[in-house]
């Protein structure tokens, strides 16, 4: 999934202090499942927000919106009705769903109110790590399942450089090097021989390097 | 010969080589490297010259090697694949070339986390072994990596590192062994202290015949003092220093400290010069570079040897 995390709520203040009257939306998707931006997650901002413009003596009206997800136009269509009515969205969607938001309500300003971080997976309660870059040339084949690119903190193909120690990263005592976990892994399928060859030079046109990146399946246009 | 470098004649002579490193200054201040090179000419073969080492903005490695080169002493350009992309390595080659710089080391580079930029963006678009076989590609077929024709072919000696006490230890042979694959000409390891250890590592070295393709250099580095000691076996990732080390440093008097780490250096290359397929030492005496020469004596390595052109 997406994981994203809530911007710093001051600076969230901050984008509506020009607005009386704002909607909040959540998103049910990849926000709700890392707790960032989930309709829950929707009910905790417009409350702080409701009681530190009390505070403030000049209150604010809030509508809680939670869509199925923001980055589909059917679902962004379902605001339409009275989106009219308000001076601002701030978006609880990962950077996709804000953009597209903003895209399909050109006349309303739209503020995002989290910090999109990584695609990931939920190791425990509380607790998510990253797994892919989206170089869009997957190399997970080569490595046993673990990817240099996103777990290398040098994203080297012809890892672990000269800083990995005792399983660890040189950036961090924190931090598992990425190359380590692939030779484990590799030494526990009986594949170490995959180590001996050199994995040639990246083609980085496919990631965010060629340019923003679009799929086109002719197989599924209407 | 390859490139022609004072280091490659040195090695292919079968001469045991000494080389030294200059870490550039921390702005445009000849007079730093001035000095330096004073204590490292006729000490040593060859200088690295460092490429903004622990991510700390420095002059560049390529105009340090040039200004080494035109004080007579020959430098080799460290070159990380941290800050440049393809475009600008192969670019700095050509330039490094042109300014009559002979020897490379291909490295990746400490993170940028640890330096004086730690919210810069780094590169990381080839790593070394990818950088070995780009310089090779360009000598041996005058070809950049995209494949057009180059005009004027940099000859480089091609060297990398390599860091027998980082983990896993079973798989750094096998590193070395893609570092040969891909066409290096020498390799300087990290410095040694725990010697029983990098004996085991050439071992599983000669075992695959790589000490014979190519020239291997130890990396030995002098300690100063007890302090420099424990902050190189803690803080400094992939360096390994035995107790044993520390301890000879911590019964030393107090006025004989720096005395004693010259003499553990001096015993670590005596036994790297006995070692089968150690080729020569790489001294890295940092910010002690006055100490070089008393090194290189002590370990009767003096005079270095003089090659003809």
């Amino acid at each position: 999934m997406i994981v994203a995390e809530r911007k710093p709520f001051n600076e969230i203040l901050a984008m509506v202090e020009p607005f009386e009257k704002i909607l909040v939306i959540g998103c049910k998707t990849c926000v709700t499942v890392c707790s960032a931006g989930g309709e829950k997650e929707v009910g905790i901002l417009s409350a702080s927000l409701d009681m530190a413009r009390k505070k403030e003596g000049k209150g604010i009206e809030i509508k809680e919106v939670t869509l199925e997800r923001q980055c589909d136009p059917e679902y962004l269509e379902q605001i339409r009705g009275y989106v009219g009515e308000y001076q601002a969205i701030l978006s609880m969607a990962c950077g996709a769903g804000v953009q597209f938001m903003a895209e399909t309500y050109k006349e309303k300003p739209v503020y995002p109110t989290l910090n999109t971080k990584f695609i990931g997976v939920a190791l425990e309660q509380g607790v998510w790590s990253e797994r892919c870059a989206g170089c869009g040339d997957c190399v997970l084949d080569k490595t046993g399942g673990i990817c240099p690119i996103a777990r290398c903190s040098k994203s080297l193909l012809n890892g672990p450089c000269g800083g990995s120690v005792n399983g660890k990263c040189e950036i961090d005592s924190e931090v598992e090097c990425g190359w380590q976990l692939i030779y484990d892994r590799l030494k526990a399928l009986g594949q170490l021989d995959k180590l001996e060859e050199i994995i040639p030079v990246k083609d980085w046109s496919s990631s965010r390097d060629g340019g923003p990146r679009r799929i086109v399946r002719e197989d599924l246009r209407l | 010969m390859k490139s022609g470098s004072n280091l490659e004649k040195i090695l292919e002579r079968g001469e045991f080589a000494v080389t030294g490193e200059c870490g550039p200054p921390k702005g445009a201040d000849v007079e730093v490297i001035k000095r330096k090179a004073q204590f490292l000419k006729g000490n040593v073969d060859a200088i690295n010259v460092t490429d903004n080492q622990t991510s700390i903005v420095r002059m560049s490695s390529i105009a340090t090697c040039a200004l080494l080169n035109q004080m007579g002493l020959e430098g080799t350009m460290q070159m990380v694949s941290r800050d440049r992309n393809r475009i600008a390595m192969q670019s700095d080659i050509f330039g490094a070339y042109a300014l009559g710089i002979r020897n490379i080391l291909c490295l990746s580079g400490d993170h940028q986390k640890f330096g004086n930029h730690p919210t810069a963006k780094n590169v990381f678009d080839i790593d070394s072994i990818q950088m070995i076989q780009m310089v090779k590609l360009m000598r041996d077929e005058g070809k950049v990596l995209g494949g057009d024709e180059i005009q004027g072919v940099p000859k480089m000696f091609i060297g990398a590192a390599a860091n027998p006490f980082a983990d896993p230890f079973e798989f750094r042979v096998v590193r070395l062994a893609k570092k040969v694959k891909a066409g290096v000409d020498f390799i300087q390891t990290q410095c040694i202290y725990d010697l029983d250890k990098f004996e085991r590592w050439m071992e599983m070295v000669r075992k695959r015949g790589l000490h014979e393709k190519i020239h291997i250099l130890g990396g030995v580095t002098p300690l100063k003092s007890v302090g420099m000691a424990k902050y190189m076996a803690t803080k400094v990732s992939g360096i390994e220093i035995p107790e044993k080390v520390i301890k000879r440093m911590q019964d030393a008097p107090k006025d004989k400290k720096a005395e004693e780490g010259i003499d553990i250096c001096v015993e670590t290359i005596q036994r790297l010069f006995k070692m089968e397929g150690i080729h020569g030492i790489h001294l890295m005496a940092i910010e002690w570079e006055e100490m070089v020469e008393t090194i290189v004596k002590k370990a009767g390595l003096y005079p270095r040897p003089k090659v003809e052109d």
